[in-house]
């Protein structure tokens, strides 16, 4: 019998110092069911996308404050698709403005972008609703 | 063969993390695969770090990385957290301290969920491990979750096993959770920075010498993990048990146990399934469950009377189909 459970990895690559977020977002998809795997502050892209494919996650995560996203989230995109993980949901958090947002949404850089407003209820349905359709389609 | 499993064998790491993932999550194809990965089994050395929740398990596997792969060993990592009982998540953080192992291309570490399984490790750890070996590492290590309500499960998974503790403080060693004097092969004081590391050592070793044995006597080490202190010594000691394992022949022994044990439990386990499937097929159970609960029926004798109606006695009442 399968039992399939939603993995996550929950990275904060570059440079700021803040993990309070992500450590709640991390606890509030663990209550969710889902595995998250959490990798502590100041990973290089190059790290997220190596863990990403070690632990064969469903999802990836970023916590960016530090406006560093431009670079940071097509860069992972870059790796996750290297090595033939093009169709791991990848979601960005953070405070990313408005046109960043749609540049990183429209070349299909990330998934979703949340920014600080939006509930953890939020990001669960996000991803439980991207899970149903694709085992629908 | 399937082609993950060829691609396992060419080096894939990608291959090597959805294996693992297709046999933890109990995927229709696992049997097949891992009939297919066996044959490459056999050849890692296995090693089992327990201890505390907190007392630096991991932070020991870090530093213990370093040395091995100063040694060119290939390594793969197990570290095993706590599945939530209430929500079937979990977070998995060994992996924090490690992260600096994370772009060696011959350290593969991978987070598992106990997913309901008791003993300290992952329900599906023992094949996360077979597909490890099959990858070529030369060194598997495994981190416990720590707070399992026995050890047993490390030690009959591992070939050698560290007890991670911490110095006792103004305690005793006495309060020691109980079994963990008896599967240790390795004693590591860790945090030794911290008061009261001398004299948790010395008690240790007297706890130790009390019993006169003629087999392994497992050293009591200590460490600064955050420091990198202290860890050759661990190396070394490893090292040497692994040796004594392989000359005195109890590699082979313990290696004997483990395949018999395993046989069993898969025959339990086919036995179990083909059992239940021929009863689900003939009878409709929720029927006679509520006749048990109304006491019209009792669990013993209906439980008796399933197995002859699929004639598991066969027709003498023995034994067979
Ligand atoms: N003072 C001191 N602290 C240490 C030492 N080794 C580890 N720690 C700290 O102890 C804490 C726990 O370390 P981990 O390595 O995560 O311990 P663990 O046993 O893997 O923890 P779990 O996996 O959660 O059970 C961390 O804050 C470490 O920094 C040490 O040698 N001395
Ligand atoms: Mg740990």
């Amino acid at each position: 019998m399968s039992s399939k459970k939603i993995r996550v990895l929950v990275a904060k690559p570059g440079l700021d110092g803040h993990d309070r977020g992500v450590k709640v977002v991390a606890r509030g998809l663990r209550d969710a069911g889902m595995e998250v795997i959490y990798t502590g502050l100041h990973q290089t892209a190059q790290q997220v996308a190596e863990t990403a494919l070690q632990e064969d996650v469903d999802v990836v995560g970023l916590s960016i404050l530090s406006g560093a996203h431009m670079t940071l989230v097509p860069r992972i995109k870059e790796l996750l698709s290297k090595s033939g993980m093009d169709d791991v949901l990848l979601l960005v958090g953070g405070i990313i403005p408005e046109g960043d947002r749609e540049e990183l949404l429209a070349r299909g850089h990330a998934d979703q972008v949340f920014t600080p407003g939006d509930t953890l209820e939020k990001i669960t349905d996000y991803i439980f609703q991207s899970f149903k359709e694709s085992r629908d389609s | 063969m399937q082609q993950l499993v060829e691609d396992l064998l060419n080096g894939s790491k990608r291959a090597a993390a959805r294996l693992i993932s297709l046999v933890e999550n109990d995927d229709l194809q696992k049997i097949e695969l891992l009939k297919e990965i066996f044959p490459h089994t056999g050849r890692a050395y296995v090693v089992g770090v327990t201890g505390a929740p907190g007392s630096g398990k991991s932070s020991l596997v870090d530093c213990l990385l370093q040395q091995m792969r100063a040694d060119d060993l290939k390594i793969g990592v197990i570290g095993v957290d706590p599945t939530s009982p209430f929500s079937g998540g979990a977070i998995l953080g060994d992996r924090i301290r490690m992260q600096e192992h994370a772009l060696d291309q011959d350290v593969f570490i991978r987070s598992m969920g106990t997913r309901g399984s008791l003993g300290g490790l992952a329900r599906a750890t023992r094949e996360a491990i077979q597909v490890l070996d099959a990858f070529g590492k030369d060194i598997i290590l495994i981190e416990t979750v720590g707070v399992g309500q026995s050890e047993v499960d490390i030690v009959r998974t591992a070939d050698s096993t560290m007890v991670v503790l911490t110095p006792a403080g103004g305690d005793s060693v006495q309060t020691i959770k109980a079994g963990i004097m008896e599967i240790a092969d390795i004693f590591v004081i860790n945090k030794a920075d911290l008061p009261g590391s001398e004299k948790t050592i010395t008690e240790i070793n007297m706890m130790l010498d009390m019993k006169k044995s003629d087999k392994w006597r497992p050293p009591v080490l200590p460490t600064i993990s955050v420091r990198s202190e202290g860890i050759a010594e661990v190396w070394g000691a490893l090292k040497e048990h692994r040796s004594y394992m392989e000359k005195s022949g109890y590699l082979m022994e313990i290696r004997r146990q483990r395949v018999s044990r395993e046989l069993t439990e898969q025959v339990e386990y086919l036995v179990k399934s083909r059992i239940w499937e021929r009863v689900k097929e003939r009878f409709k159970l929720d029927s006679l469950v509520e006749k048990i609960v109304l006491r019209q029926k009792d669990p013993y004798s209906t439980a008796n009377e399933l197995l002859e109606q699929i004639k598991f006695y066969g027709e003498n009442g023995k034994e067979g189909d």
